[in-house]
């Protein structure tokens, strides 16, 4: 199985290609992907410099464009994709129909990988992207048990790659809207979830106070860890009970599941995290790596090891993690 | 088969798929009182749980036929996520019914398909007209906008919009926002989710979620998260007329969707004034309404006056 990393900069680039990634995931600055966060990602210079790098060290660089353009602002995605093809990258990750149609025709040799955004969750709907677009990889949303992921990987015509570390969305990719009903941004429209300018730190009698466009996320008292105010992973009150409606603020580790995913024949294991600082890709890149070569080495005997969980904890939002939906056994 | 029929002159009305789960005698009656309502289209069938079967889907094709013959055009809707293999059985046999339209919610019914006529429900991501055109290839008849896009949006896929594709809007009723593999009903009581014992039954709007500070926030209904209080676009009908919208999409409510239905068709007809219209139709919500998408901001906001 490949090790994919996060990149948001150069730096995180660098240092996920220097501990043993196979691949690096980098998006453009703008919102043509979905971590269009201040600060973050590569000018078509720095990618060009991040190509060269990784290239030069036996890795490979994926582009994601993996927002949904509206009519207005079609040009940009379009011009990302004739830039990213011009610069050599290995592979586009995509969701949008459009941006799939026009690079599929453009660009017939430039590897397409289907975004987790486009929500394919099912072999019909694996085919259709195949058989239309030429998709030759899938990364699959993170809702999915290990029973399906296995059975999916067994027939699907194209690779599968799954999530295997980093913030954990519970609802499927590309289907929330929670976030711009909140605050008009979400991750198909604009590329950010829950985006930090809508955010509010408000200290109270009642405790720390997060809000998003207003809304109360928490209420954290003395003692408490406060976490950014994710929307989906705030107390709520359903009834008279006052508890993590949607879901709690963990992270996915499925370090725990790596030969049951190599048996089943998954590609890749993707680590969530371009937002991340290059100390963060750092650690997780060095584990996994560890992690995948233990893991291909021997699968049978392979255990996880006490101080990748105890490094992976310290990296985890909220200091906690599961194996999410991979873990359940519903069908 | 029945087809999907072509463009009118002015939006018709249509009811949308029944979000919520309902005992099977409560959806039979409440579709025989759809028969007498002025919708012109009826989308039937179950969009959010496959383990919600208290009608199957020859009962669906019977409340179906009951319904073309009532003269209206019905559309079989389908399950929105689509993970196990059973899932994709029923898929499989409702997009082969041979006898109506079906509506698609996921990429797998698309393929499904396989080129004959179909509707992109709101949960297939059309964003752009690219995306639309590409679609048309494939045998898309008509789109449903995506629910976060706003009126502006709207108006510049309407422009580029592939011939003989029709366009509709969700109109009314608590929007659908968001879709998970973790069932917030059966979380909410502390049950698994493959032995949740049908608690969405006891909440036939769905369950309310409110904020620490007690504001209500959204619905939970089964895997499906919607808005906590109706969308309404009545204010807006001049609007979606000039932008040469087909279809305005009513989304059944537990209480006084017939009502609802008469409003809009009351405003569409030029019998009440559309301002008048939506006046009445906020007396009855008493948490009011949200229409924030429409104008390119938070889908939770609300916008006194029209544009």
């Amino acid at each position: 199985m490949e090790l994919i990393c996060p990149a948001g900069n150069l730096a995180s680039l660098k240092a996920a290609v220097d501990h043993g990634a196979d691949a690096v995931y980098c998006g453009f600055r703008d919102d043509t992907n979905a971590r269009h966060f201040p600060g973050l990602n590569f000018t078509p210079e720095q990618l060009r410099q991040g190509l060269t790098y990784a290239h030069g060290r036996g890795s490979r660089v994926l582009l994601a464009l993996n927002t949904y353009p509206q009519a207005d602002r079609w040009a940009r995605w379009q011009a990302a994709v004739d830039r990213a093809a011009e610069l050599g990258v290995d592979a586009l990750i995509v969701a949008d129909l459009g941006v799939l149609d026009y690079a599929s025709r453009h660009y017939p040799e430039l590897r397409l990988h289907l975004s987790v955004q486009a929500s394919a969750t099912n072999l019909e709907a694996i085919r259709f992207y195949v058989e239309q677009f030429g998709v030759q990889r899938v990364v699959v949303p993170r809702v999915l048990s290990l029973s399906q992921v296995r059975a999916l990987a067994a027939d699907s015509p194209a690779e599968v790659e799954v999530f295997g570390f980093g913030s954990l969305c519970v609802m499927v990719e590309g289907r929330c809207l929670l976030s711009s009903y909140v605050t008009g941004e979400s991750p198909n429209t604009y590329g950010a979830c829950s985006p930090a300018k809508a955010v509010q730190w408000h200290e109270t009698g009642d405790g720390l106070e997060t809000r998003l466009g207003g809304v109360l996320i928490d209420r954290f008292g003395p003692g408490e860890r406060a976490g950014y105010p994710t929307l989906c992973k705030g107390r709520f009150r359903v009834s008279d009970q006052t508890y993590y409606a949607i879901e709690e603020p963990t992270s996915l580790n499925t370090l725990g599941l790596l030969p049951e995913l190599a048996a089943a024949g998954v590609a890749a294991v993707k680590i969530e995290g371009r937002q991340r600082n290059p100390a963060y890709v750092t650690e997780v890149t060095r584990v996994w790596r560890s992690a995948l070569d233990d893991c291909a080495r021997d699968s049978a005997g392979y255990r996880v090891r006490p101080d990748w969980l105890t490094r992976l904890g310290k990296l985890a939002e909220g200091g906690e993690t599961t194996l999410g939906a991979l873990d359940r056994p519903w069908q | 088969m029945n087809d999907i029929s072509a463009a009118s002159s002015g939006p018709r009305l249509s009811l949308g798929p029944l979000l919520y789960f309902w005992p099977r005698d409560q959806v039979l009656a409440f579709y025989r009182q759809a028969a007498q309502w002025p919708v012109d289209v009826v989308y039937l069938g179950e969009t959010v749980c496959s383990k919600r079967r208290e009608l199957r889907l020859d009962d669906w094709l019977e409340v179906a036929d009951a319904l073309a013959a009532a003269g209206k055009e019905v559309v079989l809707s389908t399950l929105t996520l689509i993970e196990a293999g059973s899932e994709l059985g029923v898929l499989r046999r409702i997009c082969a019914n041979g006898r109506y339209p079906v509506e698609a919610n996921d990429m797998g019914a698309v393929r499904l398909m396989d080129g004959q006529p179909f509707v992109a429900g709101p949960a297939i991501n059309l964003y752009n007209p690219h995306a639309l055109q590409r679609l048309a290839r494939v045998g898309l008849r008509r789109w449903v906008l995506p629910v976060e896009l706003s009126a502006d949006a709207l108006g510049a896929m309407q422009a580029q919009r592939p011939a003989g594709v029709q366009t509709e809007v969700f109109a009314f009723g608590r929007l659908p926002l968001a879709y998970s593999a973790r069932c917030f009903t059966a979380r909410h009581y502390d049950l698994p989710k493959d032995h949740c014992e049908l608690r969405c039954l006891d909440h036939p709007d769905g369950l309310a979620l409110h904020t620490r500070e007690d504001a209500h926030f959204l619905t939970l209904n089964g895997i499906q998260t919607q808005s906590s209080q109706p969308h309404n676009l009545l204010p807006a009908l001049d609007e979606l007329r000039g932008l040469g919208v087909d279809l305005l999409r009513i989304s059944p409510q537990a209480q006084d969707t017939g009502t609802v239905v008469d409003l809009f068709r009351h405003a569409l007809d030029g019998q009440l004034d559309p301002s008048e219209a939506a006046g009445r139709l906020e007396a009855m919500i008493p948490g009011g309404t949200c229409d924030g998408y429409w104008h390119g901001q938070a889908g939770m906001t609300h916008r006194v006056s029209g544009p």
